[in-house]
């Protein structure tokens, strides 16, 4: 049947999707349900009704709340649970089940999860992908426990001849408790799929003092064994009979393609079947594939040793001059005259003018490889007009119309299948290589499996920006901060979808540009341009990172500078608890959310510090050579402080004892996985703070491995990371945990330094800095 | 033709004899749980246990083994309840896993080497694993688990 929704909604080309026979085989074919509580119903997107609103319903394909499509019950009583967002780590697979579990009483050991394909018309938004996850489906997956709990106990009420009052679900059950009879689910499944969804208004959600599940933190991953036994099933691990196994030879310049080339040396590899040039598209194209030479053969091991001894002449294109250390002192003399003004309160030039002391920082963050450890991968089976595809995806339903488009067919004849991701960071929402293997299986007639080598992952990626933001602050005699310009340069993501893109958007500004959330009289930010000369993409917490890495080191300064205690400094200018006004910025982007829902709310982020600052021991005395720093950032939604403690010894070896971090993250879902994700954090802030560095020589990346990109290995990582988590009060909205613990963590470190050798870092990484 | 000896099984193999180990594990024999990080033994995704030893089969080619015992994630333990594997459960370790096939081969192969070791032998001998997702405090613990129940 042929399903409308909200055509401003639809990212793609089609806005009516058949989705009959889709949804039906999907579940089926898993699990081999019979009789159970699956039906192949009209799915129409509802919005959800809670108590505060989110932004989930303005994503591409809004939020279905049905508990038809995200529930079958078998007649064993097994409960089936779709995940229709992608598992990349954060234990999402895990934690959007077990909501809906909680809300329909299910018993966590009947309950099963099933991983949802690409289709966002059934499912709603799968996107997975700025922290958004637990933010905007908290509530639908209540709702859709509810009406499931619901519609099993106006069952079980029809079947005993009793008003549904009387009966209640209790752990896999429905009772009736003043007769003592009681009925499984498995019992009440195929009455239950006959009874009509309840409306969302009058669902009837748990009291959060009835949780068994939710915010508990017990329940571990459900393929936490799969992965400690080497079953669990990424990309890289889809096996189908008759696949072929290619790597491609890429442009090593964004923007470049094959000159000539010759294969016949590759040919004469044991194992290589094929050696052929694969279609690339022009720069900047979104995710479209790069292009080059294909290497086809029996294994993966063949393959890269055909591609070794492939000849190829590249013609390197506009970008073959591209320069870093060039680079960077375009950025910085950019950052040195005035920008587009993004957000302006009262005279920020005539304040610098009359303030007593003007503090001023240059920040410099070079670009940052993703480096998940799966590098991208993806099997495509192109036959016909059909096409599937098996890939560790963070946008399932993306990945279904860029392949679609791209072959030029209907999106109702891709299937896409989402494995566990080996790790994402945002380089897995842009689906290039699924594109890839799609045109590469349509090519050769066969099941292909594309395999980026580390090297292809470090050097034809989407890389993280490269930036220099400068900060003017203007003191008073006081030691007050009266005036805050901020300049921000650095080439925009928005470069990877349009050619000529200067300017930052919307959403890179609001990642701790426009929102700085100090309490200043005369505050300026502006955004002067940047040309890009290289794929931009998103990566784990994006724009804020090289801003709070800013505006945080720059608290250090001024605190430095006016003798002050450093986190004293930051509270101060946190100012007064108040909701912050931005009047003065145009389009401002709150991380999709509605700004009622989620305003900016400095209690919250003084609430962090003073957390941390207690729970961290702020001020303890320290071994000499020892610092602490500290660091509160919001992102995503979230309000994140942090304190490190360094050591750095006379050689300038630099160790980290402690880290300890406060989360405010709305209401949660399970305190284990954040718990996880902030010590993740940590691990990546100091990855990123200490090595993390990509640079270009004549338009090519100069690193390709973990040698020469270094990321933090067990013996350079923090002794201890603690975590303390804000408990939530009454119906505050849930928000970000993914994201937002990275940002902090480089200032925080950056500012222990300091305090430990009075040496100021003001360009990451850190490198040998110490060392001089 | 290669004769070789995976997880007490024979296998064999007549293609090219520098094959990396790696390869010829997951695709020419399914054993998938062995995962491709680097290529150049940098990352440990790889790491299989050869006779006693931790090994990188990305960087260890099939003739290099013959003649000799590999054992994989999938035969480290024939119901998955090596001691290393169980505390692995236990605290929870994992964020994405990836990486955690070869963790685990590693800390396996720690612990035939040195039964009890303390926190910087651990931290030594798993300093050629990398876990991108930042595991480390809980890998660190769930070794020490490992090796001594506590």
């Amino acid at each position: 049947m042929n399903i409308s929704t909200n055509p401003k909604k639809l990212r793609g080309f089609e806005r009516y999707v058949k989705v009959d026979n889709v949804s039906r085989r999907s579940i089926l074919k898993g699990l081999g349900l019979a009789g159970g509580f699956v039906l192949a119903a009209p799915v129409m997107s509802r919005p959800a009704f809670a108590a505060y609103k989110t932004g989930a319903g303005e994503m591409p394909h809004g939020t279905v709340v049905d508990p038809r499509v995200f529930v079958s019950i078998a007649p064993d009583g097994i409960v089936t649970i779709i995940a229709h967002r992608a598992e990349m780590g954060t234990g999402v697979r895990t934690s959007l089940p077990m909501i809906v579990a909680e809300e329909m009483d299910a018993d966590w050991s009947r309950v099963r999860v099933q991983q949802a394909h690409g289709d966002e018309v059934k499912f709603g938004n799968q996107d997975t992908d700025g922290s958004r996850s637990t933010r905007h489906y908290l509530m639908p997956m209540r709702q859709i426990g509810a009406s499931a709990r619901s519609m099993l106990e106006a069952a079980a009420a029809k079947r005993w001849g009793v008003p549904a009052t009387e009966v209640k679900a209790v752990n896999h059950e429905v009772v009736h408790s003043a007769t003592s009879r009681r009925l499984g689910y498995g019992e009440l499944a195929a009455d239950a799929a006959k009874e009509s969804v309840p409306s969302i208004e009058g669902l009837k959600l748990k009291d959060p003092k009835d949780f068994r599940y939710l915010g508990k933190g017990q329940i571990s991953m459900v393929d936490l064994r799969d992965i400690t036994v080497g079953t669990a099933r990424y990309g890289a691990d889809v096996r189908l009979p008759g696949m072929k196994y290619a790597v491609i030879a890429r442009p090593p310049v964004t923007g470049g393609k094959v000159s000539s080339f010759d294969g016949a040396e590759a040919m004469k590899v044991s194992g290589v079947e094929k050696v052929m040039e694969v279609k690339g598209w022009p720069w900047p194209s979104k995710f479209q594939p790069l292009g080059g030479v294909a290497v086809i053969a029996r294994n993966t091991g063949a393959a890269i040793k055909g591609r070794d001894a492939l000849k190829i002449v590249w013609d390197d294109g506009p970008n073959g001059k591209y320069d870093s250390v060039a680079y960077r002192t375009e950025l910085e003399e950019a950052a040195r005259k005035p920008g587009l003004v993004v957000r302006k309160e009262g005279d920020v030039e005539a304040a610098l003018k009359g303030a007593d002391k003007v503090i001023i920082g240059e920040y410099y963050l070079p670009h940052l490889a993703h480096v998940a450890m799966e590098p991208p991968v993806a099997v495509a089976d192109v036959k016909g007009d059909k096409a599937e595809i098996w890939a560790p995806v963070q946008s399932a339903g993306g990945t279904r119309e860029d392949v679609a488009k791209t072959l030029g067919i209907p999106e109702a004849n891709v299937t896409v299948n989402v494995t566990l991701l080996g790790g994402g960071f945002g380089r897995k929402s842009k689906c290039d290589y699924a594109i890839e293997a799609a045109l590469l299986s349509k090519e050769l007639g066969a099941p292909v499996k594309v395999q980026w080598t580390r090297e292809d992952d470090v050097r034809n990626g989407f890389l993280h920006t490269v930036s220099v933001e400068r900060i003017e602050a203007g003191l008073d005699k006081s030691g007050k901060v009266t005036a805050w310009r901020h300049r921000s340069v650095a080439p925009s993501i928005a470069s990877t979808f349009a050619a000529g893109a200067k300017n930052q958007a919307p959403f890179e500004l609001g990642m701790g540009l426009v929102d700085m959330p100090f309490e200043i009289a005369n505050v300026q930010c502006e955004n002067p341009e940047a040309a890009a000369h290289t794929r931009i993409g998103w990566f784990r917490s994006v724009s804020n990172i090289p801003r709070a890495f800013a505006v945080q080191s720059m608290v250090g300064e001024i605190a430095h500078a006016t003798g002050r205690d450093q986190k004293t400094t930051l509270l101060e200018l946190i100012g007064t608890p108040r909701i912050v006004k931005l009047d003065s910025v145009k389009d401002l982007w709150n991380y999709g959310e509605p700004y009622d829902s989620y305003p900016i709310d400095t209690a919250r982020l003084r609430k962090v510090v003073e957390l941390v600052a207690e729970k961290g021991g702020w001020g303890r005395s320290v071994p000499k050579g020892h610092g602490l720093g500290i660091a509160a950032h919001r992102s995503f939604v979230s309000y994140i402080a942090t304190i490190v403690e360094v050591a750095v010894d006379d050689k300038g070896k630099l160790t980290v004892p402690r880290v300890d971090t406060a989360i405010d993250c709305g209401t949660y879902v399970n305190p284990e996985r954040i718990q996880s994700q902030i010590e993740g954090t940590a691990i990546m802030g100091l990855s990123l703070a200490k090595h993390g560095e990509i640079t270009f020589k004549d338009g090519k990346v100069q690193q390709g491995n973990y040698d020469d990109f270094p990321v933090i290995r067990i013996d350079e990582a923090p002794a201890v990371t603690n975590v303390y988590i804000v408990p939530a009060a009454a119906d505050t909205p849930p928000s970000g945990v993914g994201e937002p613990g990275v940002p902090p963590f480089a200032p925080a470190l950056i500012n222990a330094i300091f305090a430990a050798t009075g040496k100021r870092i003001r360009a990451l990484p850190i490198g040998k800095q110490l060392e001089a | 033709m290669i004769k070789l000896k995976i997880n007490g099984q024979e296998r064999n193999w007549d293609g090219d004899p520098d094959l990396p180990l790696l390869w010829f594990l997951r695709d020419e024999t399914g054993l998938t749980g062995t995962k491709y990080g680097c290529g150049q033994a940098l990352c440990g995704a790889c790491t299989v246990i050869v006779d006693k030893q931790a090994t990188r089969a990305c960087i260890t080619s099939v003739s290099d083994v013959v003649g000799r015992e590999v054992t994989t994630i999938e035969g480290l333990h024939p119901t998955g309840d090596h001691a290393v594997q169980k505390a692995w459960r236990q605290l929870n370790v994992p964020q994405c896993g990836f990486c955690q096939a070869g963790q685990i081969m590693q800390a396996a192969a720690l612990l035939i080497e040195n039964p009890k070791p303390n926190h910087d032998q651990i931290r030594e001998a798993m300093a050629g694993n990398i876990c991108r997702c930042g595991c480390y405090q809980r890998i660190e613990n769930a070794v020490h688990l490992a090796s001594t129940g506590v």
